[in-house]
């Protein structure tokens, strides 16, 4: 497991008293996906906080390519190749969609290289070349994801971190955007750290996925092997089996342990 | 057209007491934005910078534009370390404590520069003092008409500077979303620490710019109240707002002073505010968008 890209030991972070993620661990490998599943505050969110390093883990190691970088403030980080799509977009709503292009590769210096990314962005997403002048206040949710991609590529990551993606979006954007997830993984080999709620589309899209539960991780399957499964159908897929619903959640939850 | 050239006269006075006032609100106006925090002191950080003016020309003979230049730097400078010494860490706490502790660092700049400078009011030699311009028979004064003049190239300036350099944007970035900002990698704490930076040499240009019409002392400082009312007037989170919340509120004065009873010109920026504030309490420029964070 040398090989891997990002190697997260153990981390375990707090909102001030609050323990929100309770000892994590997960591996990403180069050119890899690789997705986290959870319900509503099982931990997400502050899992990729704490790798981006907005928040600091209290214990564990966060190691991106050997490196340790669990207590990186940001702007190193992400000048390491790590970039975050947060969740809800956090566009910056006064500026065009180019300025906040632009923003995304705020810690780079070559022009070039930065020209050459825009240009890369809007043929992923010719939308926003469409809308490059228009404040990105105004855009649709769809737009805005969009844009807020693009603007983490603007960075040139080697890992990129997704935060529900699908919030809000009709199920045909989702499918668009996660097929440019998916072409945007072969065509530059950046490896992607996928969180979402939608593991329909996580699954399938993912080679690797965790399952997220209360701060903890609870299953590591690929996802084929993930999308199989019983109680992984029964959970985050809604395929549900006959069977008494108490009784049945009790003892799926064992299963995983 | 006595009278028509008298108003005039009083409206170029106006603007350019507005000008000062509009200045001291720009600071005000940037400092919130990215921070919430109001800066209290902004008024007395003006006074510290004419001060410094006053010292390197009046008493180190510096010429007039080199030592302008070197009291706006080093103002501007002075402004980065108290975010970065002091500000900086009551960022999260409420709104109270920062309303205090600006308060506070008003009375200490005003202690320090009293005991440096002394009680007196003072002046130094600018080329605009006692000289008049002759606009087609409107005499002006060249000391009201060069705050005017420097005002618009200093706002050229910073549009220009807000709008098209990388760090002019990142600092509008910060101010809009500091989290995205951080997801990105801008160091958001310097950049902040550059705002402030900014506010203290604008109000140091505002110290400067004023010399002519009116001598400095310790207590200059407080017509930041009017200026605050100039930032509320404009919407408080505009920058033209500030200024044009500034321009309105030196007119109203000048033409109260000459107009009114004695004793209304004093009175006169709390009354606009207090209009504005019935008839259009989110200000000239209220955004429309909220503010998200
Ligand atoms: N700023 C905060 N302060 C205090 N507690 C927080 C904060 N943010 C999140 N939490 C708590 O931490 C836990 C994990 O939250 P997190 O946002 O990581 O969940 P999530 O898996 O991303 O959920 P969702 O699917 O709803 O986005 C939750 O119990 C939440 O209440
Ligand atoms: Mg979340």
């Amino acid at each position: 497991m040398s090989e891997s890209l990002l190697r997260v030991d153990g981390i375990q972070t707090f909102y001030g008293p609050i323990q929100a993620v309770r000892g994590v661990s997960l591996d990403v490998a180069p050119g890899q996906i690789v997705t986290v599943l959870g319900a509503n505050g099982a931990g997400k969110t502050t899992v990729l906080r704490t790798i981006s390093g907005v928040l600091d883990p209290e214990h564990g190691q966060i190691l991106f390519e050997g490196r340790n970088i669990a207590s990186m403030p940001p702007d190193q980080v992400m000048k390491l190749g790590i970039c975050h799509v947060p969740e809800g977009r956090e566009t910056f709503p006064f500026l065009t969609v180019k300025e906040n292009l632009m923003m995304g590769a705020y810690t780079r210096r070559d022009t070039a290289g930065i020209n050459q990314d825009l240009e890369l962005c809007y043929e992923y997403f010719p939308r926003l070349k469409e809308r490059q002048h228009q404040r990105a206040g105004l855009l649709s949710g769809g737009e805005q994801q969009m844009m807020a991609i693009s603007r983490a590529l603007m960075g040139r990551p080697k890992l990129l971190l997704l935060d529900e993606p699908s919030l809000g979006l009709s199920p045909l954007l989702v499918q668009q955007i996660f097929g440019i997830i998916k072409r945007i993984n072969q065509e530059q080999g950046v490896a992607i750290l996928l969180v979402e709620q939608n593991a329909h589309i996580a699954l399938k899209t993912a080679h690797f996925g965790y399952v997220l539960e209360v701060g903890r991780i609870v299953t590591a399957d690929p996802c084929e092997t993930l999308m199989q499964r019983a109680d992984i159908q029964e959970f985050y897929l809604g395929q549900k089996e006959a069977g008494v619903r108490g009784q049945r959640r009790w003892k799926r939850k064992r299963l995983w342990q | 057209m006595e009278d028509a050239a008298r108003l005039l006269q009083l409206v170029v006075n106006g603007a350019a007491a507005g000008c000062i006032y509009g200045l001291i609100a720009l600071g005000f106006v940037l400092i919130y934005k990215a921070t919430e925090m109001v800066n209290f002191a902004q008024g007395d950080i003006m006074m510290l910078g004419g001060f410094l003016a006053f010292s390197l020309i009046a008493h180190w003979g510096l010429n007039y534009w080199v030592g302008a230049l070197l009291a706006i730097v080093i103002t501007a400078a002075f402004g980065y370390a108290l975010d970065a010494v002091v500000l900086r860490r009551v960022i999260g706490q409420p709104q109270f404590a920062v309303v205090m502790l600006t308060l506070g660092l008003g009375f200490i700049f005003r202690a320090g520069a009293g005991i440096t400078w002394g009680y007196d009011s003072v002046g130094f030699a600018t080329p605009f003092t006692n000289k008049t311009v002759n606009l087609g028979g409107l005499v002006l004064g060249q000391d009201n008409v060069s705050i005017i003049v420097g005002t618009v190239i200093l706002c050229g300036v910073l549009f220009t500077f807000f709008s098209k350099t990388r760090v002019g944007v990142a600092m509008q970035a910060a101010s809009q979303n500091q989290l995205a900002a951080y997801y990105m990698g801008i160091p958001v704490r310097n950049i902040f620490s550059l705002i402030w930076a900014i506010s203290a040499g604008v109000a140091a240009v505002a110290g400067i710019l004023l010399s002519p019409v009116s001598m400095i002392d310790v207590n200059m400082g407080f017509l930041g109240i009017k200026a605050f009312a100039a930032a509320v007037i404009g919407g408080f989170g505009s920058i033209p707002g500030s200024l044009i919340g500034g321009v309105i509120v030196g007119i109203v004065e000048q033409l109260a002073g000459y107009y009114l009873p004695a004793g209304f010109q004093e009175v006169t920026s709390n009354v606009v505010l207090l209009a504005m504030l019935i008839l259009r309490p989110q200000g000239l420029f209220a955004e429309r968008m909220g503010k998200r964070v």
